[in-house]
């Protein structure tokens, strides 16, 4: 087993009398794809904010290589190797897609030319090759999530976290990215995603985590999370799990109790 | 944003130097050099607002800054003028840097930000009317010594040209931020400031950085008008017209562009004086305040029809057309 390269440790955020996430905790390991998957509202994305440093935790600890990196504003985390894609998709518009790319790369490049260079190299990694010289905010949705991809990719972080990089797009555009994302790990990058898309989580993901309500009620291998009464129960409503336990046993029976 | 812009500032600037030979006019000399001025405060303006996306209502603050540090340096300590330049020029920054430093730290945006600026630049105003030391409500009037080694010149082209000079370093300096990492850094903040804090840029700082740098050189504007009217008060200095003009002219010339300022200014300012002249012989004399007037229909027009200023209007009607300009193509 590898070396865990984040630790979350009970992580809370409340707002006001709000408890979006409590007590969270999970393990990414180095080199491995980790999923963060639960219904709408789980406090996935405000868990995601944590990790990446856009909120700051009421309670708890972000260890990062060992290091608690809990108090780092958003940029330190950056430099320190972990980088985020938006789910909301937020492309410079006023800079070709090169010079978007190029900003990420910037971070550990001071010179035009090879920050340039690296930007060139990332974008045809992903896919972006002819559009390197069209304006950003030209592109269409598929484009966009490449160009997040991509940005992110360029400040050569050792984990990326992917903010529904598939969603809004279309199942072939669904299967054209998989490999993409899964070529990142080749690369020796560790991966956090939080999906909605099912069938690419299970096949993607090697350990996934589900939060529900706030609170993590299941931690896994995909296909055994999948199986996990209580993560049928918070996606389907209460009682989930013994239906369709019931209707598994008497497949003519009708599925609503 | 564009390529290199070396050649296009070298013609600019030779074709700008080589004015004064041809047209001999002591109006239009005059003119020319008070266009230029505005131009350079205009292109400090823009590193922030334009390169930035900071919009500043108070650039007065620091014009007025190097405007008086010029003066009372001089005045008050007998500095030499070429002396007082450079400290003029540091304590436009350090006003700079202080105002960004409370603005910017208390996550100040778009018209919030532009408040907080106006209002500095007006406590300066006041402060400037009212102290004995700044010669208060009288103004400052500083000595007349046509030497050369005194920054005043018996030949008026002389000091034209060192205008001239400033305005060429500020073109030079544009293109090379525009190029460079920090000018990237700025640019991704004015677009998208969670996206750059995302990307590992420090946004606290960048901006810190822009808002100095442009104050520097508002600041050398302020202290090379002063050396030219030799005379100064609170509303010269400090008055929200060199806010204006230093803002209009980058949105009329074309926003976060080497030459927007530049070309803004003039078109602005030579406008503004036609329409001086004409209106004068039709009603035969003065119309006062017809320049601002002018000024506010350029803005709009600006606004409503060239959001990329003159130089992207120019771009639109010269260069071949291109495909889906900008905007949410639809696939």
């Amino acid at each position: 087993m590898t070396a865990p390269l984040l630790v979350v440790e009970d992580l809370t955020k409340r707002f006001g009398g709000l408890t979006a996430v409590d007590r969270a905790a999970l393990t990414v390991r180095a080199g491995t794809i980790a999923g963060l998957i639960g219904p709408n509202g789980a406090g996935k994305t405000t868990l995601f904010a944590m990790i990446s440093g856009f909120e700051t935790p009421t309670s708890g600890a972000v260890r990062f290589e060992g290091r608690d990196v809990t108090a780092l504003p958003a940029h330190q985390r950056t430099a320190a190797g972990i980088a985020r894609t938006f789910q909301i998709v937020q492309p410079f518009a006023g800079l070709s897609v090169r010079e978007n790319i190029a900003v990420g790369a910037y971070l550990r490049r001071a010179g035009r030319t090879e920050a340039l260079a690296h930007a060139d190299a990332v974008g045809r990694a992903v896919g972006l090759g002819p559009q390197l010289d069209r304006p950003a905010g030209e592109m269409t949705v598929a484009g966009r999530k490449r160009l997040e991809l991509a940005r992110a990719l360029a400040t050569d972080p050792k984990l990326l976290l992917l903010d529904e990089v598939l969603a809004g797009l279309n199942p072939s555009e669904i299967r054209d990215m998989i490999p993409v994302i899964r070529r990142i790990r080749e690369g020796g990058v560790t991966i956090l995603i939080v999906e909605h898309v099912m069938q690419a989580v299970m096949s993607l993901c090697d350990e996934v985590h589900v939060l529900a309500q706030g609170r993590m009620i299941a931690s896994g291998p995909p296909l055994a999370v999948a199986r996990d009464p209580a993560v049928m129960e918070a996606y389907l409503g209460h009682g989930a799990a013994a239906r369709i336990a019931a209707s598994a046993r008497n497949p003519g029976a009708p599925d609503h109790a | 944003m564009t390529g290199s812009a070396r050649l296009p500032i070298l013609i600019a600037v030779i074709v700008l130097a080589l004015l004064p030979l041809g047209a001999t006019s002591n109006t239009l000399l005059n003119f020319m050099t008070f266009a230029l001025i505005v131009a350079l405060a205009a292109q400090g303006w823009n590193l922030l607002g334009g390169y930035g996306g900071q919009f500043s209502f108070g650039h007065a603050a620091f014009f007025g800054t190097g405007a008086y540090a010029m003066g009372l340096l001089q005045v008050r300590f007998g500095l030499n003028p070429w002396a007082a330049m450079p400290v003029a020029m540091l304590l436009g920054a350090a006003v700079g840097w202080a105002i960004g430093f409370l603005a910017f730290r208390a996550r100040l945006r778009g018209a919030y930000f532009a408040l907080v600026t106006l209002a500095f630049a007006e406590v300066f105003r006041i402060l400037a009317n009212a102290w004995a030391f700044t010669g208060a409500a009288a103004g400052l009037l500083v000595p007349l010594k046509l030497q050369a080694a005194n920054m005043q010149f018996e030949d008026k082209r002389l000091f034209y040209w060192l205008v001239l000079a400033f305005v060429a370093g500020a073109l030079v300096l544009t293109a090379e931020l525009a190029r460079s990492r920090f000018g990237a850094r700025l640019v991704a903040l004015r677009e998208n400031e969670d996206a750059a804090r995302a990307l590992g840029v420090d946004t606290l700082r960048v901006k810190l950085a822009a808002i100095t740098l442009s104050a520097g050189v508002t600041a050398a504007a302020g202290g090379l008008y002063a050396q030219k009217s030799l005379y100064l008060d609170a509303a010269i200095a400090y008055g929200p017209w060199i806010s204006v003009d230093a803002l209009l002219a980058p949105i009329v010339g074309g926003l976060g562009t080497v030459f927007g300022p530049l070309i803004g200014a003039l078109a602005l300012l030579g406008l503004g004086e036609l329409s001086k002249m004409a209106l004068g012989n039709l009603f035969g004399g003065a119309v006062p305040g017809i320049d601002l007037i002018v000024f506010g229909i350029l803005l709009i027009l600006a606004v409503a029809f060239a959001p990329r200023g003159l130089l992207g209007l120019f771009d639109r009607l010269i260069r071949r057309p291109r495909p889906a300009e900008g905007g949410e193509a639809t696939p």
